[in-house]
């Protein structure tokens, strides 16, 4: 570690000499110089090393090499540009990509190995990776790595990388519920974690407002419970593409299904899910969290989870258990007899382990994981080991970092989100406290950091839809993607800021609406169509 | 009836503060507001119109056998270039792809609305800008199967055109729709502003005139355009080509002459004022970069320091090159305002300055550096004067008790003490524009719209005089984390809720109905692709991706 560190400080010096600054999130280790190689978009070319085990015909890849020569050379790859530099400066005319184990067609998992190494010399112009995922991260920094004179000759630096992530859980939340957000949307969303090297896509699918998965065993879900059934859902189609778009970019669908509390739309599609509240001794009309006391109820959930996880290849699904409101359960009476059978009390907290240890053993039971939200184990519900928890709120019932050490301690994975709700916003330069969240800074063994497998930047849609999602999310997001990548101490504000600037405008380049974090502008600003 | 009454009191007395010309408006209107309130709640007008009154009887369109077009008594035919390229404008924002169902069902025709029939009183001033006197006023007749419009000028035209295309709607089988109507309507306040800064982020112009357009869509009619400020200028001047080419961000990031006549007549053609703003003697930074000694060299131990401050107020250079710089200002842009700035002076720099601290001393200012402030704005206001050109200024101006100009216009942007000072330059008989409540590119979670709509402009001390001095206020988005790909989210509808609060009655003000009406209008705005964000939770029938 003491070795790495004083590494890591030499080069932190010598990135602010070079064209290197453009890069984000930063890598674990560089070194680069000012020797530089022109590169020519006629000519160059992404390639399979001999020795690679992915080879032509590898998806990932092929498609990746495709994306990125479009982003790098865009229309100018078309054009014949004449070689107009002093040739002493030479020439690269291809990045060789090296995968050391193959597999093209799988999907990247918890457990997948991002990393890469850049080798660019005299000699050769080199990616190596352990895996496809870590080629994937390889070409978008080496595409940051990339740049043109003010004369438009593309250059690239001399230059070493080595580089890895610091947590394998890097995540971004969408919420298609409160507002529905279009498919383009979506996708769109997808290439930018990839430039910020995200990992994991967390789709809060459905919530109170609307129900717009279109199940094949319940379609009565978005026809009763979608904003409106022939637009504002998502169909099994396109699930598939969001799946196999992320996949294609190295980033895992995580799916919620949000139980039993936020599931209002849910009920009308599925009548008797949902309890129903009473005012006094009659019902009143109203629903609330979905019924537990049914057999109804979990054999519906068997059959609704049978599809999910089917349909969502991740071996990890999110199951929610946030924010249940016991008011309606307490007021229904047959709720009120079911807990005194099993003597659960006045413990509503109670009823709901024994509703979320139920759904819990169901989708075990099909082979998954799961995440919850950290009410679960606030509440004392008994989970299995190996789950996931993410912590969401910053202070209650304990501050956030806190809760951490709590979790860890007693020995459950733990994801962070707390700080990082993107949909709060405040006037001015708020990028710069979601930066400097140090997701490690609690109290704990070093086992119990070990447990912290990353974070997750949430974008809940209350107030966001496809108007304004996207300068909400970027370069904000960007901030808690670095963190969740880089080393602990890449923390310079005054660098961050440096590279982030430059890094939004590649962005517009790129065609992203990424919003401005401070005064001043970018060579190419953003276009309205 | 009242409201309309106290309307035209207001301007009248404004009219009068400004020395002006009133120009009686010869409307035969129905003065009554007797709109059920039931009928309100199926309607989704924004701003809400001074008087409605709907029917529940419908009336059908049929995009194939409905057009606008002139009455043969009106003053404006079709040589009106405003009002034909309305009348495309507005055929597209009601019936939008639905067009080509030429030969639809018949309906019969008692009950088919097949014309809108356009009736401009007055001489329709077709050819001129719009002016803060300018008539706004209509009266509104939805029956079929004409409609009729009628305003004094086109100014009303525009208004009313915009208002009937909010009474347009589909029914489930798609078949567009208007409830018989009868609606007159004039604004509260005739100045409804806007104000970007295309300083601290460049705008492209696409994005301003896509502003232009939304202002329409709520009745909005100056767009404050903050032009240049420290960080760079942008404006290329004619008379001083330098200032840009050295002052902007880059050669690219500059509005030429070209550009701002584009923005000036897309503006007109929707009744919109431009008003530019050169602010100075603060936030004037880039102004250096291509005018040699236009600033003030900051003194550091008696020695300059390399840096520079506010414009130096102390050489005659600079009022010569002023004189030059607004000379060109004033016939570049056709209003009859000009806003001057005057805020934030830092004095620091020029209370460093040895050459400033002599010349104090010689115009007997002693100690006293707003003495300095106001005679560099009192040369200023006086330049303008002399060009025929009236003045606006932040509230610092008066604040610093310079020698105002009578009829310069104070724009108060301070929320500290807002209802005093409200009250004491109001009654020292100056115009105000308010813009303190609103400075949009102060963000929060959640609804924040509640909070400008709440606001009400005369809640002051002040007789009715003073209050009739209130021409109006301005919602600010200033630039500094603001640039194309944020501004219009942003921007609407949050503004949506200045716009109605400026336009409508001060009773208006039930924000339950205010809210069920603007989510049908910032979903109105989506449709017609203005990426206006949501208010909260919801959806909207047609939301493509922006």
């Amino acid at each position: 570690m003491a070795g790495s560190t004083l590494r890591f400080s030499l080069l932190l010096a010598a990135a602010f000499a070079g064209r290197a600054t453009a890069l984000w999130p930063w890598p674990q280790y560089i070194q680069t110089s000012e020797l530089r190689y022109t590169i020519f978009p006629h000519s160059f070319q992404f390639q399979y090393h001999l020795s690679s085990a992915a080879q032509v015909g590898c998806s990932v890849l092929d498609e990746a090499f495709q994306r990125y020569r479009d982003l790098l050379f865009g229309s100018v790859a078309l054009r014949f540009s004449h070689p107009i530099e002093k040739r002493h400066t030479s020439e690269k005319n291809s990045l060789m990509v090296l995968v050391v184990t193959p597999g093209c067609d799988q999907f990247p998992s918890l457990g997948s190995v991002e990393n890469y190494t850049l080798t660019i010399n005299d000699e050769q112009c080199l990616l190596l990776s352990e895996t496809v995922w870590g080629a994937l991260r390889g070409l978008e920094t080496f595409s940051q790595l990339i740049w043109r004179s003010p004369e438009g000759t593309f250059y690239v630096n001399k230059t070493d990388i080595e580089d890895f992530p610091r947590f394998p859980h890097r995540g971004l939340l969408l919420d298609t519920s409160r507002h529905y957000l279009p498919l383009a949307s979506i996708l769109d969303t997808l290439d930018v974690m990839a430039y910020n090297k995200f990992n994991v896509f967390h789709w809060h699918l459905v919530d109170d407002s609307s129900f717009p998965y279109e199940s094949f065993t319940f379609p009565d879900l978005t026809k009763k419970g979608s904003y409106n059934p022939a637009t504002h859902i998502y169909t099994a189609q396109d699930v598939k593409e969001v799946i196999e778009y992320a996949r294609l970019r190295g980033i895992r669908v995580l799916a919620e299904f949000d139980t039993p509390g936020h599931t209002l739309s849910w009920g009308p599609g599925v009548p008797g899910l949902l309890t129903p509240c009473y005012s006094g001794s009659h019902p009143s009309g109203t629903f609330g969290p979905v019924n537990p006391i049914l057999n109804n109820t979990y054999e519906f959930m068997s059959t609704f989870f049978l599809e999910i996880s089917t349909v969502f290849p991740d071996f990890y699904l999110h199951l929610g258990g946030d924010e249940v409101d016991f008011t309606c359960w307490k007021s229904n009476p047959d709720i009120q007899a079911f807990m005194k059978k099993k003597g659960f009390g006045d413990d509503f907290k109670k009823l709901e382990s024994f509703y979320i240890q139920t759904l819990l053993d169901i989708v075990s039971a099909y082979g998954k994981g799961y995440v919850v939200w950290q009410e679960v184990f606030d509440n004392k519900v008994k989970v299995r080991p190996d789950t996931i928890i993410q912590v969401w709120r910053e202070e209650i019932p304990v501050k956030y970092v806190k809760e951490m050490a709590l979790v860890t301690r007693a020995g459950f994975r733990a994801l962070l989100s707390a700080p990082w709700y993107l949909n709060h916003i405040t006037y001015g330069p708020d990028w710069k406290e979601i930066y400097l969240v140090e997701p490690l800074a609690f109290e704990g063994s070093p086992e119990q950091k070990a447990l912290v497998i990353g974070g997750e930047a949430c974008m809940w849609g209350e107030y966001v839809d496809s108007t304004n999602l996207v300068p909400r999310l970027w370069p904000r997001a960007g901030a808690v993607a670095e963190r969740l990548w880089s080393n602990k101490m890449v923390s310079n504000l005054d660098f961050a800021f440096k590279r982030l600037s430059h890094f939004r405008c590649e962005l517009l380049r790129r065609g992203v609406q990424a919003q401005p974090l401070s005064v001043g502008y970018c060579d190419m600003e953003f276009e309205q169509t | 009836m009242e409201q309309r009454g106290l309307g035209m009191l207001r301007l009248s007395g404004l009219l009068a503060a400004l020395g002006m010309l009133v120009v009686q408006a010869a409307l035969g209107m129905q003065r009554e507001r007797t709109t059920p309130l039931s009928y309100w709640r199926d309607l989704n007008l924004w701003p809400l119109p001074l008087s409605v009154k709907t029917t529940p009887r419908l009336l059908y369109l049929s995009p194939g056998n409905f057009f606008f077009g002139h009455s043969p008594t009106s003053k404006a035919g079709p040589s009106c270039a405003v009002l034909q390229e309305a009348f495309r404008r507005y055929y597209d924002y009601i019936f939008g792809f639905y067009k080509w169902p030429l030969g639809s069902d018949k309906v019969p025709s008692a009950m088919e609305l097949q014309k809108l029939e356009v009736s401009v009183i007055m001489n329709p001033q077709c050819d001129s800008f719009p002016n803060i006197t300018s008539d706004e006023s209509y009266n509104l007749l939805v029956k079929g199967p004409v409609a009729k419009l009628t305003a004094n000028r086109v100014w009303g035209v525009l208004r009313g055109l915009e208002t009937f295309s909010q009474l347009i709607y589909q029914d489930s089988y798609g078949t567009f729709i208007a409830n018989e109507s009868n609606i007159v309507d004039s604004p509260r306040f005739p100045h409804r502003g806007i104000l970007i800064d295309t300083s601290r982020h460049f705008l492209p112009v696409k994005t301003i005139l896509k502003t232009l357009d939304a202002m329409a869509f709520n009745k909005f009619n100056v767009l404050h355009w903050h032009i240049v400020d420290d960080q760079s200028f942008p404006y290329q001047s004619i008379t001083f080509p330098e200032l840009s080419n050295k002052g902007s961000y880059s050669l690219s990031h500059v509005y030429t002459p070209n550009d701002v006549r584009t923005v000036i007549e897309y503006a007109r053609l929707r009744g919109i004022r431009i008003l530019p703003e050169f602010d100075s003697p603060g936030h004037t930074a880039s102004w250096g970069k291509g005018q040699k000694d236009v600033l003030t060299p900051c003194y550091h131990a008696r020695e300059p320091s390399g840096t520079f401050g506010p414009i130096n107020p102390i050489l005659n250079s600079t009022y010569s090159f002023l004189s030059q710089l607004f000379k060109e200002i004033s016939a570049v842009f056709p209003d009859e305002f000009i806003h001057l700035g005057g805020d934030e002076v830092n004095f620091g720099c020029w209370e460093s300055n040895l050459a400033v601290q002599h010349f104090m001393r010689n115009k007997g200012f002693g100690k006293k550096i707003e003495k300095l402030e106001s005679f560099y704005m009192q040369r200023v206001l006086d330049m303008i004067s002399a060009m025929n050109k009236r003045s606006i200024v932040w509230q610092e101006v008066y604040d610093d008790e310079g020698k105002l100009t009578q009829g310069t216009v104070v724009q108060i942007w301070k929320m500290g003490n807002l209802r005093m000072k409200l009250s004491n330059i109001t009654a020292a008989g100056f115009p105000v524009i308010i813009s303190a409540p609103w400075y949009l590119d102060v963000i929060s979670y959640g609804q924040d719209w509640r909070h400008y709509y709440s606001v009400e402009p005369l809640n002051f001390e002040g007789t009715r005089e003073q209050k009739q001095l209130v021409i109006g206020g301005e919602a600010c988005l200033w630039g500094e984390y603001v640039d194309a790909t944020n501004l219009t989210p942003r921007l609407w509808p949050r503004a949506s809720a200045v716009g109605e609060r400026l336009w409508s009655p001060p009773e208006v003000t039930d924000l339950d109905d205010a809210y069920r009406r603007l989510t049908r209008h910032r979903c109105r705005m989506v449709k017609r692709g203005i990426a206006a964000q949501p208010l909260f939770t919801g959806y909207c029938d047609h939301e493509g991706r922006m």
